[in-house]
């Protein structure tokens, strides 16, 4: 598997990072190269391998219904670059 | 999905008949406290971002440990749908960037869902049931709400609702008409609302549907679609197939292609509308999201739960039909409100004799109180007339104390004073009479009286109603009907 420089553009572009088309070539290596490295693992023969989720055998953790967490507006907006009234305020966005 | 369609459903175009093809995806809000994977309140309304705890805003470090009780109500909620519950789901992330979603992507199951396939019966108004495939419900996280029109320059972001357990409930594309669409929401709103999984309130958002459209001709192939998303009441449901499937007919019967996009239904102008600057929304990159174990439960879970699921709105119909006799009309008015279906029961709780006036008590909730209500706009929670006492006004009915016409003025009374119905009639003397020799002597006077009109009712035995008029006049109502009738009868010599 090997990305081209169109697929290396549309995965910045999902992932919202500004990349110039200088930079290009150079990712589009990096990124050949460790899907190279990761593309070993597809010599192991994981037929009938139930995919491993967990590295110690453990059931997934449910919590009781219960509020006691939340009423920390102050916190929560405490580092956003601008708010208004505890919203934080992004540049416009109307569909 | 190829059963033949009846020509009813069709809709005529200039190049002959379209079938339309809906599929719809309901988001319903899972009723709980707090959120499916943080312990912040799920509450409506609040101020701004305080119902958010530090993992509803995607602190890092948050991790997201799993609400028991939503999935007790989407394990409900499977079984309501008769579906197959998996006790084996798993959780993924759907990745995508806009700011109603701090996480950078929502907590959503996509390769294996909580509940698989399931079936539920629709009831359409002509009369017709359908059956409606369900292909799946899937928990997942809400996103937040952002307010566009507070300032000039920037939008404002609350995640109040950030996090809220949804249930994502897709149907299969088995719906056919408007009709049917609005039809499924409606039951599927009604299902939801007597297990209390969801509160279905579509003001608040609580329930919101995609819906899915394409149309083709009779039994060929399908259509590309176009989905229309978070269409918020059933009749905007209605009006967004109508004008939808016409829209896509238009362009297919002048020659053109339907392209697969998502369209926002615009309820001012009763039409849908593409939503540009979305062409990738659609790459969301899922991946089993690493923070959380597969959920799991055993059999004995799911039998606890399904011990414990109140009567739903089709059995209840079907015992009322079969214990008291009520048209498949009233019975399916009565049960289409959990809360229309509490009062009624309450009332037949009442009753002093349940098996021989349940049926009278379902006509006076239905017209009299129902009406009344509707009339008035006043909610069944709110009703004037409680159950114990329209069920003493239908016992004075059903015991022969009362007529029906004194019925009607004592439900009067009840609703504008209150007080106890039997009290009433006894003070204020509505009691029937049912005393043959009284009433025969008002029946003579009228008889006698009037000779011209004997001659004519005994030319045309129809006439005997204005006799019963006079009668009932003259007895302020009270004379018993059936009494009146065969005295008239017998001094009429019909």
């Amino acid at each position: 598997m090997s990305v081209d420089a169109t697929t290396v553009r549309r995965i910045a572009h999902l992932a919202r990072i500004a990349v110039t088309d200088a930079e290009v070539p150079h990712l589009q290596g990096e990124l050949n190269a460790m899907l190279a490295f990761v593309e070993q693992l597809s010599e192991v023969d994981v037929d009938d391998v139930e995919p491993m989720t967990s590295v110690t055998p453990m059931q997934m953790k449910k919590r009781a219904d219960v509020v006691n967490d939340g009423e920390i507006a102050d916190q929560v907006v405490a580092n956003a670059p601008a708010t208004e009234d505890h919203f934080f305020l992004v540049p416009k966005v109307v569909e | 999905m190829n059963a033949p369609v009846k020509p009813s459903k069709l809709i005529k175009g200039a190049t002959g008949d379209w079938e339309i093809v809906i599929g719809l995806e309901v988001h319903a809000q899972v009723s709980s406290k707090s959120k499916l994977f943080s312990a912040a309140a799920t509450e409506f309304g609040g101020d701004p971002n305080a119902h958010v705890s530090l993992v509803d805003a995607a602190m890092p470090g948050m991790l997201p440990v799993i609400n028991e009780e939503c999935v007790k109500q989407a394990v409900r909620t499977g079984l309501g749908l008769n579906a197959q519950i998996n006790l084996r789901s798993t959780f993924d992330r759907k990745n995508y960037f806009y700011p109603d979603l701090p996480q950078g992507y929502q907590i959503s199951q996509y390769k294996s869902p909580i509940v698989g396939e399931g079936v539920i019966q629709v009831d359409v108004e002509d009369g017709e049931g359908v059956s409606v495939g369900i292909e799946r419900l899937h928990l997942e996280q809400d996103a937040g709400k952002l307010l566009h029109d507070q300032n000039p320059t920037m939008s404002l972001v609350d995640l109040n609702r950030s996090g809220v357990a949804l249930m994502e409930i897709v149907s299969k594309p088995d719906i056919r008409s408007a009709e049917q669409a609005k039809a499924y929401v409606s039951k599927l709103r009604t299902i939801l609302r007597y297990l209390g999984t969801c509160d279905g309130d579509m003001e608040k958002g609580s329930l919101r549907a995609d819906v899915n459209v394409s149309v083709r001709k009779p039994g060929g192939p399908l259509g590309t679609r176009c989905e229309i998303k978070n269409v918020n009441s059933i009749r905007f449901v209605g009006q967004a197939v109508d004008y939808e499937a016409r829209r896509q007919i238009g362009i297919l019967e002048d020659g053109g292609t339907i392209n697969q996009e998502t369209r926002l239904f615009d309820a001012g102008r009763g039409e849908t509308r593409s939503m540009r600057s979305k062409e990738e929304a659609h790459d969301y990159r899922y991946f089993p999201d690493p923070d959380l174990l597969p959920l799991e439960f055993d059999q004995a879970f799911v039998d606890a739960l399904k011990a414990e699921l109140p009567e739903l709105p089709d059995a209840k119909k079907a015992r009322f039909i079969a214990d008291f006799g009520l048209s498949a009309d009233d019975a399916g008015v009565l049960v289409s409100e959990r809360e229309s279906a509490e009062f009624y029961e309450a009332v037949l709780g009442e009753l002093a004799n349940p098996l021989r006036d349940g049926k009278l008590a379902a006509n006076w909730v239905i017209n009299e109180l129902f009406g009344r209500l509707n009339k008035e706009g006043v909610a069944i929670e709110a009703s004037p007339v409680s159950a114990a006492q329209l069920a003493a006004i239908v016992d004075l009915i059903g015991e022969a104390t009362i007529s029906g016409k004194i019925a009607k003025e004592l439900f009067e009374i009840v609703w504008q004073q209150g007080g106890d119905p039997r009290a009433i009639v006894d003070a204020r003397g509505m009691k029937q009479v049912t005393d043959s020799g009284a009433i025969e002597k008002v029946v003579d006077d009228i008889v006698n009286a009037n000779p011209d009109k004997v001659a004519q009712a005994q030319a045309k035995p129809a006439l005997i109603g204005w006799f019963v008029g006079q009668v009932m006049k003259s007895s302020g109502g009270k004379a018993n009907p059936q009494t009146v009738n065969d005295l008239l009868k017998r001094k009429l010599g019909l």
